[in-house]
């Protein structure tokens, strides 16, 4: 039972929007400590929305959804965003970072934000995994003035900060050329491999999904394969 | 809470839209440099005119008045009681403007804890003489120190020395437009005529100029000793007892109280100068609202700014959420934007409202009333500079909140879908 990061029972999601429009039917699944898993499935068939809500950031849902045991329905946002900010690394499609700040300070933020370590210890650990992903050279940067896979590869050392129960990625490769995005797979299997980081990524790609260990395949707002 | 990281985030985007928020600022700092300079100048003003009435007047006058017995002796007859009468071309009773048993009286006054200080005074008519011609006035014998002490007697003194009234014997210090007219000047002989029709004469050793030009060309003031000798009254002879108190405010209750004690007129400050607070605390209103009027533009333009902020964040605030800010956060970030605004722009508002005061301070200002007077007069208030920092700070507040609140309530996952 420890073994699970994330138990997800009986999610449904209907937007209500002039009329309602089921998008999420009855989703059960669950996560174990480890897993590198991918989730496939055709455009609106709800992978965004389904993780979404997996990340708590969406709140609007029926069913129940437990992190790392705790059960996040209806939880105070003050109390989601922490375990957001512990337990949970994102890395988005499109790479979010804060130009305000240097690569660096981008990566340091949600471990400064958790302030369980000293400044200079998550500084530390931020130039470990920007050394990791290759990109140590770049922290002094600010993000607008570095390229798409590199952005991606920042996000991912931002995720990986806190040292997550888990990283979620909503096509973390989607906007990427094909040599970026084998990058960014080979870093996730590397992840997976060597530190036994359990991951949920959202992909279109059949390829990047056979190499991860287990694939749920959603179809009209249902899992049809997991 | 992390107030540290918080501030770090608010700053790095205060300062990624510098531009911007400075012209906010500048918002503050113009409104709040007005602020100051106005209501240092207007309540300069105030007091300086204030000053004109309140320095020189007693917050109570006592003295005798020249009235009718108000129970005549027809109204004592009782056959007569269900009548009304009317008496024509009645007597005064007392025909003496003296105070009776006034060393009583003064000293029970100067005992009172209330009274700041008193000065008597031995008022008189006369005529100053200047050849054939003969020029009405009056005389008041004073004791120049207390009269100093209590009405800043020797600020307006423009020649000679108002010390100089008690230690030269039979000395007068005239008007100065009252001198000119008699063509004498400081050390020269002024002949007075007195009511009995003695002619005195006495040496003037100074010119007095009290801003009132009609009151200047008919005012002697000497010594009350002299004036005494000039009337031909004993030592104990004083017209008028001059009371300032601690607290101006309990002027009329007091003036009632010795009314009945001693059996005077007493006349309070309130009384007799009843429109002059009116004209001050308008004015002062008026400053107050030109500045808070300035504020509020000032707040507009901080919420102009923070909103606009808002909507080109809309990315950051997003991430920030997703990983881990809460509403509260983000809410925060935002009002310590809108403060960090207000602090320095506010900070610089003050600092210029001095400067500026200063700079009015130094225009100078040649005001015949007052001779003392060489500049503008500013009040340097700090209660202003309190104020002025706390609206500053209110109003950014208050701009700040309704965007900090629409910050906090950002969906993340639309801000994310929406690219
Ligand atoms: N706010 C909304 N209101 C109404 N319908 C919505 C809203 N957001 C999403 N949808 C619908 O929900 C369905 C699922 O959307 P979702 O973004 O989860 O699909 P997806 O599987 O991620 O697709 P893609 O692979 O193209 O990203 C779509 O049909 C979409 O049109
Ligand atoms: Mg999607």
């Amino acid at each position: 039972m420890s073994n699970s990061v994330l138990e997800a029972s009986h999610i449904s999601k209907t937007f209500h929007d002039h009329i309602d429009v089921p998008v999420l039917k009855d989703i059960s699944f669950q996560i174990n400590k480890g897993e590198f898993v991918s989730v496939m499935g055709k455009s609106g068939c709800g992978k965004s929305t389904l993780l979404y809500i997996l990340s708590t950031m969406d709140t609007d849902y029926e069913g129940s959804l437990l992190i790392d045991g705790e059960l996040m329905t209806r939880k105070p946002g003050i109390r989601l965003a922490e375990v957001r900010n512990e337990k949970i690394g994102f890395v988005f499609q499109f790479h979010y970072l804060l130009n305000e700040f240097s690569v660096l300070r981008n990566v340091m933020l949600p471990g400064l934000k958790l302030n369980r370590q000293s400044e200079k210890q998550i500084e530390q650990n931020a130039l470990k995994w920007l050394n990791v992903l290759g990109i140590d050279h770049l922290s002094a940067r600010k993000p607008n003035l570095i390229s798409g896979g590199e952005k991606q590869r920042v996000a991912i050392a931002r995720a990986l900060i806190n040292d997550p129960l888990i990283i979620m990625g909503d096509e973390p490769t989607g906007n990427l050329d094909k040599k970026n995005s084998w990058l960014v797979l080979d870093i996730f299997k590397e992840l997976s491999e060597q530190f036994q980081q359990t991951l949920l990524i959202v992909t279109h790609d059949p390829e990047f999904a056979t190499h991860t260990n287990r694939m749920i395949e959603m179809e009209d707002g249902r899992i049809i394969r997991q | 809470m992390n107030y540290k990281l918080n501030i770090e985030i608010a700053g790095s985007l205060l300062l990624a839209r510098w531009k911007q928020t400075l012209v906010a600022a500048i918002g503050v700092t113009f409104s709040i440099t007005m602020f100051i300079a106005l209501l240092g100048f207007m309540t300069g003003l105030n007091k300086l005119l204030d000053g004109l009435i309140l320095n020189r007047t007693a917050h109570i006058r006592l003295y005798n008045e020249i009235e009718k017995n108000p129970r005549q002796p027809v109204s004592r007859v009782s056959m007569y009681k269900d009548f009304y009468n009317f008496i024509s071309s009645v007597e005064a009773v007392n025909s003496r403007e003296e105070i009776y048993n006034s060393e009583a009286i003064i000293g029970a006054i100067r005992a009172d804890k209330r009274v700041r200080g008193i000065s008597p005074k031995v008022h008189t008519p006369a005529f100053f003489n200047e050849g054939n011609i003969r020029i009405a006035g009056v005389i008041d014998g004073i004791n120049a120190r207390e009269e100093n002490e209590l009405f800043h007697f020797y600020d307006y003194i423009t020649g000679g020395s108002g010390d100089d009234l008690m230690t030269i014997p039979n000395s007068i210090i005239l008007g100065k437009p009252l001198a000119d007219q008699l063509l004498v000047n400081i050390g020269d002989q002024v002949y007075v005529t007195t009511p009995s029709g003695d002619i005195f004469p006495l040496k003037l050793i100074g010119y007095y100029q009290s801003g009132i030009r009609d009151l200047d060309k008919i005012q002697g003031y000497t010594s009350i000793v002299t004036a005494q000798k000039i009337t031909g009254k004993p030592p104990d002879y004083y017209t008028d007892i001059q009371v300032k108190l601690n607290d101006l405010g309990e002027a009329p209750a007091i003036a009632k109280e010795y009314k009945s004690l001693f059996g005077l007129q007493a006349v309070d400050i309130q009384t007799a100068n009843s429109e002059f607070e009116t004209g001050s605390s308008i004015r002062t209103l008026i400053s107050y609202v030109v500045g808070i009027t300035l504020l509020i533009v000032a707040g507009f333009g901080i919420y102009n700014i923070l909103n606009m902020m808002i909507y080109e964040k809309m990315d950051s605030i997003a991430i920030l959420k997703a990983t881990g800010f809460s509403g509260r956060d983000v809410k925060i970030i935002f009002l310590m934007i809108a403060l960090g605004i207000g602090i320095f722009g506010g900070t610089m508002g003050l600092l210029l409202g001095y400067l500026l005061s200063l700079l009015i301070d130094a225009i100078p200002f040649h005001f015949s009333s007052l001779p003392t007077i060489t500049t503008y007069p500013v009040n340097y208030n700090p209660a202003y500079y309190v104020i002025g920092t706390l609206f500053s700070l209110i109003t950014t507040y208050l701009a700040g909140m309704f965007p900090a609140a629409k910050a906090s309530k950002i969906d993340p996952v639309i801000i994310i879908r929406g690219k």
